[in-house]
């Protein structure tokens, strides 16, 4: 399928002149994929602008991704994002740091944010403000720590069957 | 006096009108060929045991053609899949609802040891809620492994002793699981 | 006709409610599950009912979470292959070969046409096998059994093929990153064109069954709906999406492994509800019956895997004799081979929708990230507003054509 129009240099162009006060940080063209860091307070403004003006209106995934080295840029948020009709996809990230981890929701403009921002919340403990139910998902609500983050570890840490030294641990 | 056979391993002497065998080889027998399972089918291990139902392994014809899905109804409990500590109480439930005889299936890898998912949210084997009888290995086990154990289910049903339930071990051991034996 | 009569009960029952207002009565709970036989999975949904029609509905899942992404990050590459199968169990080749592509877009390694053909009549055989469940299923929720035995006997036949690939019925772990593992032997042909001859008449038998059946269509149409413009806000892909209106298929908008060779059209709905989700399924088998004779007709000559000795395990006759197959196999084994380091997304269209994997390399044996994008899980949110309004037999039908599975559901 053709894009017409919707070129990573053309868009990014774009993006720098519109919101130029900071908003865009840097930009990666991995893979053929334009990915885009900004600021995380503007992330509403630029994906609305993104959905209504540009026609990237199809929200594919929410992520998050936990740096621990990073000193005041701990979590990244990735938001992945295609034109269906421009066959056009972009991607991205606003760094967080672990005191303020905190986000604007995009519930408001995709309602396909919903489950996607309640598995980064309990899977990271990343706060989206203005989120309808922001509560765990997949793992029990009872659980008091958020498995994904790096200093967890992957087993169960109560269980008392499982010798680590033969697991290679 | 008539004479002596044997009809599904159950030593009959056959005359006029009458049958001469044991009372416990007659129930063991009626109640392993006429087993009302209750598929807790959870995951990849359900599919398998969806085919082991179809017409290609067929459990009909060991008597388990009508699946119970109400636990009141239901013999065998047939736990297929990943059992994760958020359903651990649920299966516990289920199992507390079937009235006595009642068995348990252990089908996968998953069902009765955790398999591959040695994890934070995975119950490593449900063998830490609910008694089970017959464990059954592989990922997914191919339909005649899960035969082969419904063929050992069969087994343990034909030769248990009626006396068995109301034993004090058997409800020591099901104390041991906390199930609440008189209740529900 | 019959779509009218249905529309006409559905509005009469509208208005007798709201004009009898003298009617006093309280609303009731109803808990769907998670153990409940209708709901194929384990899904918990609380319903608020006032009598048989459904207001609102609450729901649960994550009972089978099993921890994918972080175990993702404690596996070598090759061995994730063994945790997407049990992503969408019923087409797990389509999981692994999407993995495979995304680790072979990583490195930048070129597979031969061959592979691709392959790879193109595999996942078109894990597709016809997931929307023969799914089919088969709606069939069972509306009474229809007999059309479930017969289907699943066909689907012994694919799982056959996939036992001579590979040597697993369900859990294929089919990939390997490069190519196959083994080419194709005779007794695959012979069988793949066994199949292709016996199996369009059992499917037409079914088809027979159900399509055109009164019973079924008053059962199916507009029950679920779904308008296109709430499908793609809820971001919905795959043949639900498709049976709403929107023609998005990952094979045709970013094709991957020489889809762009083959010749098939993309069967779209109207309504986004259960009869044109029934429907825009059949029709994908068909297409995909047709995409395998078109791969088979011109299958490449070619090895089954392309030359990359740092990923690909070297023919064991080699690791013997030679150093170097002996130092490959040694480090593939142990997992200790260097990925450059990088962050890719890659989709392919599952049987459900757009699967996705967002991984990001840091230069080590295992992921840094693993992300699935999994379509059932993004799709299932819409549960409540397409059920609402209905009544519970409905409700239960329109769960079983969204093909829910709860391997991908809970991840």
């Amino acid at each position: 399928m053709e894009n017409n129009g919707l070129t990573n240099d053309s868009l990014y162009t774009q993006l720098e002149a519109k919101f130029s006060d900071n908003t865009i940080s840097s930009r990666e063209d991995q893979f053929g994929l334009l990915t885009v860091e900004i600021s995380s307070e503007k992330i509403i403004e630029v994906i609305k602008w993104l959905k209504e003006e540009k026609s990237i209106n199809y929200l594919t995934l929410i992520g998050a991704v936990h740096y621990p080295e990073n000193e005041g840029r701990e979590y990244a948020v990735v938001y992945h994002l295609h034109s269906l009709t421009e066959n056009f996809r972009i991607r991205l990230k606003a760094f967080l740091s672990k005191n303020h981890l905190s986000i604007a929701s995009l519930t408001t403009l995709f309602v396909g944010a919903n489950w996607m921002e309640r598995e980064t919340f309990d899977f990271y403990g990343v706060n989206f403000k203005g989120h309808p139910n922001m509560k765990r998902i997949l793992n029990e609500d009872s659980m008091d720590y958020h498995p994904m983050r790096k200093e967890y570890q992957l087993e169960d840490a109560t269980r008392e069957d499982k010798d680590d030294t033969y697991f290679g641990r | 006096m008539g004479k002596v056979t044997f009809d599904a391993k159950v030593e009959t002497i056959d005359g006029q009108g009458f049958q001469l065998t044991r009372l416990d080889k007659v129930i063991g027998a009626a109640r392993a060929n006429s087993l009302w399972p209750l598929p807790f089918a959870t995951s990849c291990c359900g599919i398998e045991f969806m085919a082991t139902m179809g017409s290609n392994y067929d459990l009909a014809r060991f008597g388990m053609e009508r699946m119970s899905f109400s636990p009141r109804q239901a013999d065998l409990l047939i736990v297929a899949g990943t059992i994760s500590k958020k359903l651990a109480p649920v299966l516990k439930k289920v199992y507390e609802q079937m009235s006595e005889p009642r068995w348990v299936l252990s089908v996968g890898a998953c069902a009765s040891s955790g398999g591959i998912f040695d994890t934070y949210s995975v119950l490593q084997g449900i063998d830490r809620v609910i008694p089970v009888d017959v464990y059954v290995p592989g990922c997914p086990p191919r339909p005649e492994q899960i035969i082969d154990g419904i063929m050992n289910i069969h087994e343990m049903v034909k030769n248990e002793s009626l006396r068995r339930r109301n034993a004090p071990e058997y409800k020591e051991m099901l104390s041991t699981f906390n199930i609440d034996v008189d209740g529900e | 006709m019959s779509n009218e009569v249905n529309k006409d009960l559905r509005e009469d029952y509208e208005i007798d409610r709201l004009s009898n207002e003298t009617i006093d009565g309280d609303l009731a709970t109803l808990n769907l599950g998670p153990t409940h036989p209708a709901t194929h999975g384990i899904f918990e949904n609380i319903l608020t009912i006032d009598g048989e029609k459904i207001l609102d509905a609450v729901q649960t899942v994550g009972y089978i979470h099993r921890a994918f992404e972080k175990i993702a990050e404690r596996r070598p590459y090759n061995q994730i292959t063994t945790l997407t199968d049990r992503l969408n169990y019923c087409s797990s080749p389509i999981n692994n070969i999407g993995w495979c592509l995304t680790m072979e877009k990583l490195i930048g390694c070129e597979v031969p046409k061959k592979v691709d053909y392959m790879r193109v009549i595999i996942m078109e055989l894990a597709r016809i096998n997931d929307h023969l469940i799914c089919n088969s299923v709606v069939g069972v929720d509306t009474g229809a059994l007999t059309g479930f035995t017969y289907l699943f006997q066909q689907r012994e036949a694919i799982y056959e093929l996939f036992e001579e690939v590979c040597g697993a019925r369900l859990t294929t772990n089919m990939c390997r990153i490069g190519g196959f593992e083994r080419d194709f032997n005779e007794t695959f042909y012979k069988k793949l064109d066994a199949f292709l001859i016996n199996f369009p008449k059992v499917f037409n038998e079914f088809d027979s069954l159900l399509s055109r059946n009164r019973i079924f269509m008053d059962r199916t149409i507009g029950s679920g709906p779904i308008s296109a413009e709430r499908a793609l806000e809820y971001s919905f892909s795959g043949p639900n999406l498709r049976a709403a209106g929107v023609d998005y298929d990952v094979r045709v908008m970013n094709p991957y492994c020489s889809y762009e060779d083959f010749d098939f059209i993309i069967p779209v709905g109207s309504n986004g509800d259960t009869y044109d989700r029934f429907q825009v399924r059949q029709e994908e088998i068909r297409q995909s019956l047709s995409i395998i004779k078109q791969a088979l007709a011109k299958m490449p000559e070619g090895k089954h895997h392309a030359d990359v000795p740092e990923f690909y395990l070297p023919p064991k006759e080699d690791v013997y004799e030679n150093m170097e197959a002996l130092i490959y196999h040694f480090k593939i084994v142990m997992g200790e081979t260097p990925v450059p380091v990088g962050e890719i997304y890659s989709s392919v269209e599952g049987g459900n929708g757009e699967l996705g994997f967002y991984m990001i390399s840091d230069g080590g044996r295992s992921p840094y990230r693993l992300q699935f994008r999994r379509p059932c899980f993004i799709y299932y949110q819409a549960y409540p507003e397409m059920i609402k309004g209905q009544t519970i037999s409905d409700a239960v039908l329109t769960l079983s054509s969204l093909n829910v599975i709860a391997g991908e559901l809970d991840a």
